[in-house]
Parts: C-alpha cells; sequence; structure tokens
C-alpha cells in the first residue's frame, strides 16, 4: 500500500510515564492504539515514516510561557518529549521530509495557558505553540490557523494566540456550560490586534457525525477559505467520540476521518481522548488514513451501529443556529472590533483561572496595548492563592520598534513593583529575561 | 562432531567439525535442481572415514523453500481472511483463491462478531472444483485470540490436508504480514516436506542418527520436526550462514562492529551491538512479500568485485548490474576486480588482457592506468562508507517507546569492522581508508558459510501476553493460551517467559550453557476497568540469542588487526 501524501509519524506513547498510577493520563492511554496501527500495518504504507520526537529546551517552552518559577520545576521529562514531538513534527513539514505529519503524544497541551503555575486539564506545557513558536523561529513568519477538535474547549490555545493576528484559532467544543473548562463561547473573539480570530464554536451535548461536519462545511472551511493560512494544524482530541467517559457527544472514527479529510491539515497532534479502548485505536488509524490520503472507508469501531449515534433533530437545529451565528460573527468582525476599541490605547481584561489538577486559583489582569504600527504590547498581572505572583511583559513577533523599547523599560520599572518575578519574553528577538521583583 | 551444510546459490559448502576444530571441508558447484542429490553428495563425501555414532548434530542452511518461491514452484494455496474493518489492504495477487470472511476480534482479543458458518460453507462449494493444495487463514489480532482460526481450521480439516494458521507463525502485530507470511508456509509446506522425509529416510538407510537442525534467517536453528511445521522459517538463511560464519571466524571484542562481506555481485552489511546481532524490525521480504519471519539485520549494495564498471556522462560508474566475470578471470567487462589485478593486489588468470582494458579506459578520459584503477578502488570505499552513514542513521533514528530510551539515546557506533569475500585482503586497507576503523579478516574465508551453519544454536522468540481482566496468558509462538487464576505480577511473568524459551531451547538440545536466554522487552499497564478497579496487562519479549554452539579454536592464523 502506497499513501498518496507523504506522512511523517511521531508515536511517542511514553509507556513508562503517568500524571498517577490511575490518572487517564497513564501509561496505557496509547497502548492499544499502537496494537492497533501495528496490526493494521501501517508501518508496511511505503510513504509514511516513523520519526522520534525532538526534546523541548527551556528556551523552547518559554518562547510561549511564563513560567512560574521557572520551566525546570514544572515539567517533566515527558512534557519536553510532546512538545518536542510537535516541534519534530513541524519540522518534517517545512523541511519536506514529509508533507504532512501527526504527533501522537502525551501528555497534552491544548488547556496550557501563557502563564503557568502547574497542570491544568492534565496539560502543562502547550505542544502546539511551543512547536508553532519553534518553527516561526526556525523558518520565519506564517499564516497559521489552529483547529481543535477536541471535546474540550482549546482554552489554552485561545489565551497564547488571543491577541496573534497571524495565528486563527478555531475550537469545536461541547459548550462549556456543560462541561469543563467551562469557557469558550461565541463572544470570546480576541484581543484588539487580533479581534475574530478567535473562534469559538460551542456545540450541544449528542453532537454527532452530522453535526461537527455541518459545523465543517459550514463555518470552518469558508473561515479558513477567507484567511488562506500557509499551515493548518489541527489539535486532535478524540474525546468527542461516542465512548468517551468524560464527554457526552456522538463523534465516532469515521467522522473523525472524514473531518481529516476534508480539513486537510498539514499537521495533526493528539489531544484529549480517553476511551483508550473504544475509540481511540479506531479515530487515530482514521486520522493516520485520512492524512495519508488512503481509503478509510473500512475504518469503523468493531461494534459501531449507525442508528445508536445518531444526533436528534434537536441537537441538528441547535447546531444549525450557532453556525449561523458565528459564521456572521465572522463576516462582521472589522466592523465589530472598530466600534469596540475606538481611541482606546489600552485594553484591559480580568480573568480567573482555575488549575483543576494542581488545584490552584490564579487571577490575571491582561493589558493590550494599541497600536497603529503593530498588533501592540501585551502585559500579564498575575498571582496565585498560594502566594505566587508574576509581571510578564511580551513583545510580539511583529512589534515596532517604539514598542520594544517600551517593553525593556517596563522590564526595568517592573522590577520595582512587589512581585516575585518580572518576565520579558521577547518574541520579536527570541530572548527571554526574567527578574525578581521587590 | 559437527556437520554443517551451506548451499548458496552457486555453491554448497560443508565442514565436519570435530569440538574447536574443522576437521573437514568440501565445495563443490550445486548440482541442477536436485537439491536432495546435492546436499546429500556432500554430507557422503563430508563423514566417510568418519565413524558416523560420533556425529552430534547435522545443520543445513538450505535454498529449498527460498527457491520454490522466488521460481514460484509452490502448492495452490487457498486464502481464507478475516480482516474485520481497519485499512483496506489488497491481497489481490492471490486471485480467485482469496476469500473474506466477516466476523472480527478487536485489540483486546474479544470477539466482536462472530463467524458465519454459511460463508464457510459458500467457500467449501465455490473451492470444490479448484485445484487447491494447502490453506492459509488468518484473522486479524488472532495472535490474541485464536479461536477463530481454530474454529476455520475445524471446519475444513477434512477438506485439504496443509492447513496453516496465522497465529502460530509469530506474536507480533502485523496482520498483512501474518497474511502473506502464511500464505507462504502453505506454499512451500509440501516442498519441504517431501525433502525432509527424503532426508530422513536416506539418514536411516545410512545409519545416522543424528538429529537435523535447519538454519534460519535469524542466525539460529530450528529442528527438522519444527521446520516441517513451519518450513517457512527456513528462508533466506544464507546471509545468516555467512553472518553466523563472519561471527565464529572474527575476533570478539564486546563492542558495536560492522561486518562486510564482499561478494561478486553484492557487499552485505551486517552490525552487531555490543557483540550481539540485531534484527530486522518485523521480518524479512521476500519476492515483495513482506513477512514476519525473523531475520539478522543485513543490508545489501549492488557492489562487488564483479560489478560493472563504466564511464557515463564523465561519471566514473560501478555496479549495481554484474556482467560477468571480470576480464581478469575470462570475462568480457571492466570490474573492480581488474582495478585490483592492475594495482598488484590481487592476481589475475588474464592479467595482461585486464590490464590493457583499464589503460584504453584510462586514456579515453584522460587518465593513467594507475588512476584509474585507483578511483574505481576509492570509488568503492565511498560507496561502501556512503551506505554504512545512511543504514546507522536509519537504525539510530528507529522509534523508541519510553521516556527511558529517548533520554538514553543509545546510538550503535562502530568501533571495528570485521571483513571477508574474495576481494577482502585486497580491499581492506580501502575500507579502512574510507571508515577510518581498524580491520579485521580471517586467513581462511571460503568455507565461513558452512562453518556459521554448524556452529548456529537453536533460537526461539517469544511474545508473552497476560491480561488479567480478561484472565488469560498467551504465547503465540509457543502454541501456549491458557487461563490466569489470581493475580500476576511482571517479575513472575518474566520468570514464566524465561522458563518456556528455557524449555524450548533444551527440547531442541541445548544443554545450561549454551541456553544464552534473555528478556527483550517487559512492560506491565495498570488497567483501570469501569468500578476503576486496577487490572493488569503484561508483555514480555524473551529468547534464545543466536550465537555459537562451540568456538572455534583459530587455526591457520589471523590477519593482524590495523592500527
Amino acid at each position: 500500500m502506497k499513501a498518496k501524501n507523504r506522512l511523517g509519524l511521531i508515536l511517542f506513547p511514553a509507556f513508562d510515564w503517568a500524571i498517577s498510577p490511575r490518572h487517564p493520563e497513564r501509561e496505557e492511554r496509547l497502548l492499544y492504539t499502537q496494537d492497533q496501527l501495528m496490526e493494521e500495518g501501517i508501518e508496511d504504507i511505503d510513504r509514511i515514516e516513523f520519526f522520534n520526537p525532538l526534546i523541548a529546551t527551556d528556551q523552547d517552552i518559554e518562547r510561549v510561557h511564563l513560567a512560574y518559577p521557572d520551566v525546570e520545576a514544572l515539567v517533566s521529562e515527558s512534557h519536553r518529549i510532546a512538545a518536542g514531538g510537535v516541534m519534530q513534527a513541524f519540522d518534517l513539514v517545512l523541511s519536506n521530509k514529509a508533507e504532512k505529519s501527526f504527533a501522537l503524544v502525551r501528555p497534552p497541551g491544548h488547556h496550557a495557558q501563557r502563564v503557568v503555575y502547574g497542570d491544568r486539564g492534565f496539560c502543562i506545557i502547550n505542544n502546539e505553540a511551543v512547536g508553532l513558536a519553534y518553527a516561526r523561529q526556525k523558518y520565519g513568519d506564517m499564516r497559521v490557523a489552529i483547529v481543535d477538535t477536541d471535546c474540550h474547549h482549546g482554552d489554552g490555545t485561545e489565551d497564547i494566540y488571543w491577541n496573534d493576528p497571524d495565528t486563527l484559532v478555531i475550537s469545536f467544543h461541547q459548550d462549556g456550560r456543560t462541561l469543563y473548562p467551562g469557557t469558550g463561547p461565541i463572544s470570546d473573539l480576541g484581543g484588539p490586534g487580533a479581534y475574530g480570530y478567535n473562534v469559538n464554536i460551542p456545540l450541544p451535548p449528542g453532537t454527532g457525525d452530522e453535526g461537527f461536519l455541518y459545523v465543517l462545511e459550514h463555518v470552518v472551511l469558508p473561515i479558513l477559505e477567507d484567511y488562506q493560512p500557509d499551515l493548518i494544524i489541527n489539535s486532535a482530541g478524540q474525546d468527542n467520540h461516542y465512548t468517551d467517559p468524560l464527554t457526552n457527544m456522538n463523534f465516532s472514527a469515521q467522522g473523525y476521518s472524514v473531518l481529516n479529510d476534508r480539513l486537510n491539515p498539514d499537521i495533526a497532534v493528539l489531544e484529549g481522548g480517553y476511551s483508550i479502548q473504544g475509540a481511540l485505536p479506531y479515530v487515530n488509524t482514521g486520522i493516520i488514513a485520512a492524512m495519508a490520503g488512503l481509503d478509510y472507508s473500512g475504518i469503523w469501531e468493531p461494534d459501531y451501529h449507525l442508528g445508536k449515534w445518531k444526533q436528534t433533530d434537536r441537537v441538528g437545529q441547535d447546531v444549525r443556529s450557532i453556525a449561523e451565528a458565528v459564521i456572521e460573527i465572522w463576516h462582521k468582525k472589522e466592523e465589530i472590533a472598530q466600534e469596540l476599541f475606538r481611541s482606546q490605547k489600552k485594553v484591559t481584561r480580568q480573568r480567573q483561572v482555575y488549575y483543576d489538577t494542581a488545584g490552584i486559583m490564579e487571577h490575571q489582569t491582561q493589558e493590550f496595548y494599541l497600536c497603529p504600527s503593530c498588533p501592540g504590547l501585551d502585559v500579564i498581572r498575575s498571582k496565585n492563592d498560594q502566594g505566587a505572583s508574576l509581571v510578564g511583559i511580551t513583545v510580539p513577533r511583529k512589534a515596532c520598534p517604539d514598542c520594544q523599547t517600551k517593553a525593556y523599560e517596563l522590564f526595568e520599572t517592573e522590577q520595582r513593583s512587589r512581585v516575585k518575578f518580572v518576565l520579558l519574553q521577547d518574541q520579536k528577538n527570541d530572548r527571554f529575561q526574567r527578574a525578581t521583583g521587590r | 562432531m559437527i556437520i554443517g551444510i551451506d548451499m548458496g546459490g552457486t555453491n554448497i559448502d560443508g565442514v565436519v567439525l570435530h569440538q574447536d576444530r574443522i576437521l573437514k571441508t568440501f565445495k563443490q558447484p550445486v548440482d541442477g535442481s536436485d537439491y536432495f542429490a546435492s546436499i546429500w553428495h556432500c554430507l557422503e563425501a563430508l563423514i566417510e572415514g568418519l565413524d558416523r555414532t560420533d556425529i552430534k548434530r547435522i545443520q543445513l542452511s538450505t535454498t529449498i523453500s527460498t527457491n520454490a518461491i522466488v521460481e514460484n514452484k509452490v502448492a495452490q494455496v487457498g486464502v481464507i481472511l478475516q480482516p474485520g474493518p481497519g485499512l483496506n489492504w489488497s491481497y489481490d495477487h492471490f486471485g480467485e483463491r482469496l476469500k473474506y470472511i466477516s466476523g472480527s476480534i478487536d485489540h483486546r482479543g474479544s470477539p466482536v462478531r462472530v463467524i458465519d458458518r454459511k460463508e464457510l460453507r459458500q467457500i467449501r462449494d465455490e473451492w470444490s472444483d479448484l485445484p487447491i493444495d494447502a490453506l492459509a487463514i488468518v484473522t486479524k489480532f488472532s495472535v490474541r485470540n485464536p479461536d477463530f482460526e481454530h474454529e476455520i481450521e475445524k471446519f475444513f480439516s477434512n477438506d485439504y490436508p496443509d492447513i496453516t494458521l496465522g497465529h502460530r507463525l509469530s506474536g507480533k502485530l502485523n496482520f498483512p504480514r501474518r497474511v502473506e507470511t502464511a500464505y507462504l508456509n502453505a506454499a512451500v509446506s509440501r516442498t519441504f516436506r517431501t525433502f525432509a522425509e527424503q532426508f530422513q529416510q536416506a539418514l536411516e538407510q545410512a545409519d545416522i542418527q543424528a538429529p537435523v537442525y535447519i538454519l534460519k534467517a535469524d542466525g539460529g536453528t530450528i529442528d527438522l520436526e519444527g521446520a516441517i511445521e513451519k518450513p517457512v522459517e527456513t528462508i533466506l538463511s544464507g546471509p545468516a550462514a555467512s553472518f553466523m560464519g563472519m561471527k565464529a571466524l572474527l575476533h570478539e571484542n564486546g563492542n558495536d562492529r560492522l561486518l562486510i562481506d564482499i561478494g561478486g555481485t553484492t557487499t552485505d552489511l551486517f552490525l552487531l551491538v555490543d557483540d550481539v546481532p540485531i534484527f530486522e524490525p518485523l521480518g524479512i521480504t521476500i519476492n515483495q512479500r513482506k513477512t514476519l519471519v525473523r531475520a539478522i539485520f543485513s543490508h545489501s549494495i549492488g557492489l562487488g568485485g564483479d560489478s560493472y564498471v563504466r564511464f557515463e556522462e564523465g561519471q566514473l560508474l560501478i555496479g549495481p548490474e554484474r556482467k560477468g566475470h571480470a576480464i581478469a578471470f575470462g570475462g568480457k567487462h571492466l570490474t573492480p576486480t581488474d582495478a585490483l589485478v592492475y594495482l598488484d593486489r590481487l592476481k589475475g588468470e588474464r592479467g595482461d588482457e585486464s590490464r590493457e582494458a583499464i589503460e584504453v579506459l584510462a586514456k579515453e578520459h584522460g587518465l593513467s592506468g594507475h588512476e584509474l584503477a585507483e578511483n574505481i578502488i576509492t570509488k568503492m570505499g565511498e560507496m561502501i562508507s556512503n551506505t554504512v552513514d545512511a543504514v546507522l542513521e536509519k537504525l539510530n533514528g528507529s522509534p523508541v517507546y519510553t521516556v527511558r530510551e529517548l533520554m538514553s539515546d543509545r546510538t550503535i557506533k562502530p568501533d571495528s569492522i570485521g571483513l571477508v569475500g574474495g576481494p577482502a585482503e585486497a580491499l581492506a586497507e580501502t575500507i579502512h581508508q574510507s571508515l577510518g576503523l581498524p580491520i579485521d579478516y580471517p586467513a581462511d574465508f571460503a568455507i565461513a558459510n558452512a562453518i556459521g551453519a554448524a556452529l548456529a544454536k537453536p533460537t526461539v522468540e517469544i511474545n508473552l501476553l497476560a491480561d488479567t481482566e480478561r484472565n488469560i496468558l498467551s504465547v503465540p509462538e509457543l502454541g501456549i493460551y491458557q487461563t490466569l487464576r489470581g493475580s500476576l505480577d511482571l517479575a513472575t511473568a518474566k520468570q514464566f517467559a524465561m522458563e518456556q524459551v528455557k524449555l524450548a531451547g533444551q527440547t531442541m538440545g541445548l544443554s545450561k550453557e549454551q541456553l544464552d536466554t534473555e528478556i527483550v522487552e517487559a512492560s506491565i499497564f495498570n488497567m483501570l476497568n469501569d468500578d476503576y478497579g486496577v487490572e493488569k496487562n503484561i508483555r514480555v519479549r524473551a529468547q534464545i540469542r543466536p550465537g555459537l554452539l562451540t568456538h572455534l579454536q583459530r587455526e591457520g592464523g589471523y590477519n593482524e588487526s590495523k592500527e
């Protein structure tokens, strides 16, 4: 069998690492997936090749995250490898060792936000974001669309690219009113520098193949057509599956395959998905087949029964009206932004972020400075209920000289304030500095 | 005494070893296509004048199964597959003797959909008029649960005498390879059995009681009974014989080593890691069919002493084609051997003609004869060296699945080279130059393959899987599928695996000292069931490492290792 597309696979099940022995994120998670892939003979398909992950360094991680107290204290080798797996996925595609790549790595990353005090939603570092920052550093600027098909809102990815117009983030998820992390309404659209480029599509519980594919056709693909990204990333969580123990959706392996075929991502990255026997083996086989351009029509869960997992008409109606609302906003995003941010110099938003795994509550103020000639600086002031605090100043990759100077001045002045750390994340010069506050 | 016989494509080599010494050797061109006659003739020549009761074992490396496959002189095999849901691999090459049936087993070995007996009856009807000698029956995930394969076998047991079941051939997961392996096994089954029976009868008549072992591609042997059941294990044992022969003839140093066998048409590369052979990741490929037959890792380059040398668009090219013997040995086309003769590193039968051919070609390209001869040899060294680099890069990039392995970053880095083959001595310096490593080459390697066959010991690899939730323990290679009682931990599972491997080795005549067993991989996984109870999924791979029955006394001297 020969794949139509040269596909690079980074399959790293980390068979010797778990968050804890009974945690869903444990050694066993990709065991059956690996069994299924081996039995299907994936290794013998021409033009599908396996690669080992890279290992993310502190510098790779600090391009994205403001880590407290520092990277080394927060992450395990497995986190570095999972992020390194995505770095490898970018390398493969951008150096043309493969046309497409899929990183099957764990733990996941899409709940990891810019500030990191610990583990949330099984994530500490955002694998895609670390991979993308590495790729932009190595291969230059690029417009990227991240389509998050995990059932949970990709709140970490949303936060990281909130004000970045070069990274479009689209997240499908089970409505936040019914599922962790509780965020991701249609109305969260991005910061003043990238308003409308954060697209949330909250779906009702019970959404099936029909609903997901409807949203893909009527919302995601038209938006991608408008946006014209250089790269499409699928943040491929697999917990929309009908067997997932943590969620309430009706998506199937066949549905995931069709979605990947039509979405046609350059890179896919495994996120969540904890139905490790009933879903992951089949969904991953389906995604691989679709990305490789192979016939996936025979890939089904052995016990699949269409009638049982069909979405109801009511769900179908809800999905259609959500899709309509989202696409309407997409077309009007510039007008709304003008209205919203007219004559403002700085946009501020307050947030509370809960670290469910680590049991930490964080209070954050984000300040986005509006600049006529660049996306503008942003500053995060954060403290948590364990007594930690930091100020993070970020110089975006496309910052103008004025904003850059302003950031370095701010870095000096903030060191006089009452915080534990002041961090300067200069994405333009790929430089990271850390100082203590007063 | 041990008798080793290697039947290659052109020659049949034989050797009699007594303890650690070579007692007698034999070498002759292969006689037509009568394999039995060739082997028997060799055996008779070897044992002439010896006491037959002293023969401890007879070890054969044969091309019987290989040639049957390559020349497509195989049985008509009916293939019945139960692929269940998944990727649509094409098995159209089996033609009209291919049937799919419904029913499936999942990755845990749980039956999901049962067999429909109506479909089996229909196959029986449809095939009743077709000439079919043997069946291959393969179910996806049958190594996890062989029940369906057994059920199908039972249904057809009166219709066909030769039935191969997929799960018996390997414990590894890979359905398409299991299908090809089962097909090949069924296809050569009768040919091999006919040979084996003929050989056994001849031994009886000659009053030789020694057990017979057949060399496998993994550098180990299998007893004759085992080979009759799994003849596919005997394919492509030639490179393994050569590899084991080199291992017996070369110095050991316990480190990573590169072994190079330079022949007339090809150069074969092998690797030893900490002096232990490494294997092809899944299995060997024969006639474009990928199998689960375990094999020593080797890489073949279309470059040898008789490769065709010419210029194309101003570029000096060597191989991969071979157009016959070197000019120095009566051929018509220039070869690296001629370059070696020109440089006085080899003696040719027709040295003058060879020299002249070099001079003529050199002149056409504005070179002196010496320069061209040097260029050819240097180029050969570069080609080998580039291939070695590529092979090492690929092997060192092989996927790993644990944090420990990824962080430990164990890379294969040979620190010396073992070299055999016709032009070995003449090329030693060149290869030393291009790879920058010290070289060791044996004085006499003419019957290296027979020595390899003689000294190889039985090997077994097993893949144990235990699942405490389903209460099963399986070792497909040994046909073990048993119910687990009570709990099981990793240490007990490892111990059980070692015991089983040892038992298998002892059954095949290995003494305790010869049993070099090891656990290759072992892992245990917590499985959480719906009630959040913790069950265990345990996987252990164990083997008898391929190795030498005894170490050979180094008679006749060895060439000093360079540096």
